[in-house]
C-alpha cells in the first residue's frame, strides 16, 4: 500500500468514525422507539428492534403521561404550532422591514441604532425573564399562547432585522434610486422590487426563526401554563416524570415526535439552513 | 410630499425600534432594579437594598460551582467543537466522495432541540442500561460509565453532549472559510516542497484567523446561555453539582422563591456575555466602511 492510498484510508476512516458518532443518538432514538419493553431489558442501545412495533408511538402521540395528565404529546405539539407559525410570520415580516429601511433609507444614526438593535442577537435571555413575565401580567398575557408569540417575536426581531440588513446592503443602491426617479415611493419599492428579489433571505430567515421558536425551552418552561407548554417542556416534563416503570420506548418516540418539523425542514430545506447558521455566525 | 418621504421610513420602523429596545435595554434595566430589591416571592420595590443580593450571590457556595462548572464547560466545549470541527473539515476538504451526505449528518444536531437530543443522550448515558450494558454485551464485563449520576462528572456529560451538537456548526464554518481560499497559493506552497501539514499550519490556518475569532464568539456566548442542554440532561444534578448560571438564575427565580437574587445573577450573566460581544460589535460596526 503507498503513502496516498494510506492517506486515503486515514481520512475515510476519521470521517466515518465521526459520522458514526452523530447518527449515534439518532439511530438510537429511533430503535428504541420501535422495541417493547422486554426487548429494552433484553437487548442493548444498539441491537434492532425485533419488528415495526408502532405501539410506543400511539402512547407517545395520544395517550403517555406528564405528571398527571394523559394526553399524551397532542396538545403540547399543537400549541407549538400555534405559537410558532404567527411568531415565525410575524418576527420575519418585522425583520424585513426594518432591513429594508436601515440598508436603503439610512438616516443620520441608522448605523449606531442598528448596533445597539445587535447586542439583542447576543445577551442572555435569562435577564428578560424576570421583568418579561411581569409585563405578560400587566398584559393579561400570562400563561398564554399569545404571551409566548408576543416574546418570540420580540426576542427574534433583532436577529431578523441582522438578516434582512446584511442582504438588502449588498443590493446596488441605483436600482432603488432608478425607481425613485420613476416616482416610486417607500412601500412601492419594498413591494414590487425588494420583496421580490428576496426569496433566498425570507427562507433563511423563516428556517432559523422556525428551528429557533419551535426549539426553545427557556421562554417556553418560564412563561407558559398548564394549557399553553409547548413541545419541547412537555416532552422535557415526560422524560423526567418519575413512575416506577420507565417507558423509555415512548420517552424516544415522543423525542422523534417533538424533533420531526424541525428535521423535516432541515432536510427538504438544509442548504438555506446552512446559509442561515453561518450567516448568524459570522457576519455583523 | 418630498418631505414626507423623507420621514416615511423613520416612521416606519419607529415603533417597532421603540418596542425592540424596551425588550433590550428597558427589561434589562428593569432586571438590574429586581436585582437591588429585596424581591422575594414577588417582586418587590419597596424595599432597596443596595448591592445585598450581589454580596449574598457572591457568598454563596451553589454560584461558585455554577461559575467552576460554566468555566470548565465553556473551555472544554469550545475548546472541543473547535477542534473537532477542525479537523472534520480539513478532512472533508480532501475532495472527498459524498461529501454533501457527510456534511448532511455532522450537521443536523444543529437542528433539533436540546430536549429531543438529550432524551437520546440520557438514555446512552444512563449508568447500567445505556453505553455500559452495550459494553457489557460486548463482553468487557469490567467496564463502567456512571458520569451522569456522579457529582464530579455529571458536567463532562453535558460537555460530551454539548461538543456533539456543536462540532459540526464549527465545521461548517471552517469549511466555508477554507473552501474560500485561493487555490494558487497552495500549489505555490507545494511547488516550493512545503508538506501538507506545514501548509495548512503556517498558510491555511493564519488565513482563517477571523473565522476561528467568529467561532470562539458564537460559542463561547452560547456556551454562557446553555440551558436546555443541562436541564434535559441532568437538571442541574445531582443535587446541584452540574448547576451553570443560567440553570441557578432559573431555580433561584421560579422554583426558589428568590427573585432578587435571581435577578443579580442574571446581571452576572449579562455582565459576561457583554465582555465577550461589545467589543466585537464595536470593532465590527467601526472598521465597516458607511456605504458599499
Amino acid at each position: 500500500m503507498n503513502a496516498k492510498t494510506l492517506s486515503r484510508l486515514v481520512v475515510y476512516t476519521v470521517l466515518g468514525v465521526a459520522a458514526f458518532f452523530f447518527l449515534a443518538p439518532l439511530y438510537v432514538m429511533l430503535v428504541t422507539s420501535f422495541k417493547d419493553a422486554e426487548q429494552i431489558r433484553s437487548g442493548n442501545l444498539l441491537s434492532l428492534p425485533h419488528g415495526l412495533n408502532f405501539e410506543s408511538w400511539t402512547l407517545a402521540w395520544s395517550t403517555a403521561c406528564t405528571g398527571v395528565d394523559c394526553r399524551g404529546l397532542k396538545p403540547y405539539f399543537m400549541n407549538s404550532v400555534m405559537m410558532a407559525v404567527p411568531a415565525v410570520l410575524i418576527s420575519t415580516a418585522w425583520g424585513a422591514v426594518n432591513g429594508y429601511v436601515l440598508s436603503m433609507w439610512k438616516f443620520r444614526g441608522s448605523d449606531l441604532l442598528f448596533g445597539f438593535i445587535l447586542f439583542g442577537v447576543f445577551m442572555p435571555f435569562q435577564v428578560v425573564l424576570l421583568p418579561m413575565s411581569q409585563v405578560l401580567g400587566f398584559l393579561g398575557l400570562s400563561s398564554s399562547i399569545a404571551g409566548l408569540v408576543l416574546v418570540h417575536c420580540l426576542a427574534g426581531m433583532a436577529g431578523t432585522t441582522l438578516f434582512f440588513r446584511n442582504y438588502y446592503t449588498a443590493i446596488p443602491r441605483e436600482l432603488v434610486n432608478a425607481a425613485r426617479m420613476d416616482g416610486a415611493g417607500f412601500w412601492r419599492i419594498f413591494v414590487r422590487i425588494v420583496i421580490p428579489m428576496s426569496t433566498p433571505i425570507l427562507m433563511v430567515t423563516l428556517i432559523w426563526q422556525f428551528t429557533n421558536i419551535w426549539n426553545d425551552f427557556l421562554f417556553g418552561v418560564a412563561f407558559s401554563g398548564a394549557d399553553s407548554k409547548p413541545i419541547t417542556v412537555g416532552l422535557n416534563n415526560m422524560a423526567n416524570t418519575t413512575s416506577s416503570v420507565k417507558s423509555y420506548n415512548v420517552d424516544m418516540a415522543a423525542a422523534i415526535i417533538a424533533g420531526l418539523p424541525t428535521m423535516l425542514v432541515y432536510v427538504l430545506a438544509g442548504q438555506y439552513f446552512v446559509k442561515g447558521l453561518t450567516a448568524g455566525a459570522v457576519k455583523g | 410630499m418630498k418631505s414626507f418621504e423623507n420621514v416615511l421610513p423613520k416612521l416606519v420602523i419607529a415603533p417597532g425600534f421603540v418596542l425592540g429596545f424596551a425588550f433590550i435595554y428597558g427589561l434589562m434595566i428593569w432586571n438590574g432594579v429586581l436585582s437591588v430589591t429585596n424581591s422575594r416571592m414577588l417582586p418587590n420595590y419597596d424595599e432597596f437594598v443596595g448591592l445585598e443580593q450581589y454580596v449574598q450571590l457572591w457568598d454563596m457556595d451553589r454560584w461558585y460551582v455554577a461559575l467552576r462548572n460554566l468555566g470548565l464547560f465553556s473551555v472544554l466545549y469550545v475548546g472541543g467543537s473547535m477542534l473537532i470541527g477542525m479537523v472534520l473539515a480539513i478532512f472533508l476538504d480532501q475532495k472527498i466522495r459524498f461529501e454533501g451526505v457527510i456534511r448532511t449528518i455532522y450537521l443536523y444536531p444543529m437542528a433539533l432541540s436540546f430536549i429531543v437530543t438529550g432524551t437520546a443522550w440520557k438514555w446512552i448515558l444512563n449508568p447500567s442500561l445505556g453505553l455500559e450494558k452495550l459494553m457489557h454485551d460486548i463482553g468487557w464485563a469490567s467496564f463502567s460509565f456512571d458520569w451522569l449520576v456522579q457529582s464530579d462528572t455529571a458536567i463532562y456529560c453535558v460537555v460530551i453532549a454539548g461538543i456533539w451538537q456543536s462540532a459540526g456548526f464549527a465545521m461548517a464554518l471552517f469549511l466555508a472559510g477554507l473552501r474560500g481560499i485561493d487555490d494558487s497559493i497552495i500549489k505555490a506552497a507545494q511547488i516550493d516542497g512545503a508538506s501538507l501539514p506545514r501548509i495548512y499550519w503556517r498558510i491555511i490556518l493564519p488565513v482563517l484567523r477571523p473565522v476561528v475569532f467568529s467561532t470562539i464568539l458564537v460559542l463561547s456566548h452560547l456556551s454562557i446561555k446553555a440551558f436546555d442542554l443541562v436541564m434535559a440532561l441532568t437538571a442541574g444534578g445531582p443535587g446541584y453539582a452540574s448547576d451553570v448560571p443560567a440553570t441557578f438564575m432559573f431555580t433561584m427565580s421560579f422554583t426558589r422563591g428568590q427573585i432578587g437574587l435571581g435577578a443579580a445573577s442574571a446581571t452576572m450573566m449579562l455582565a459576561m456575555v457583554a465582555a465577550i460581544v461589545v467589543p466585537y460589535l464595536y470593532s465590527e460596526l467601526r472598521s465597516k466602511p458607511h456605504e458599499r
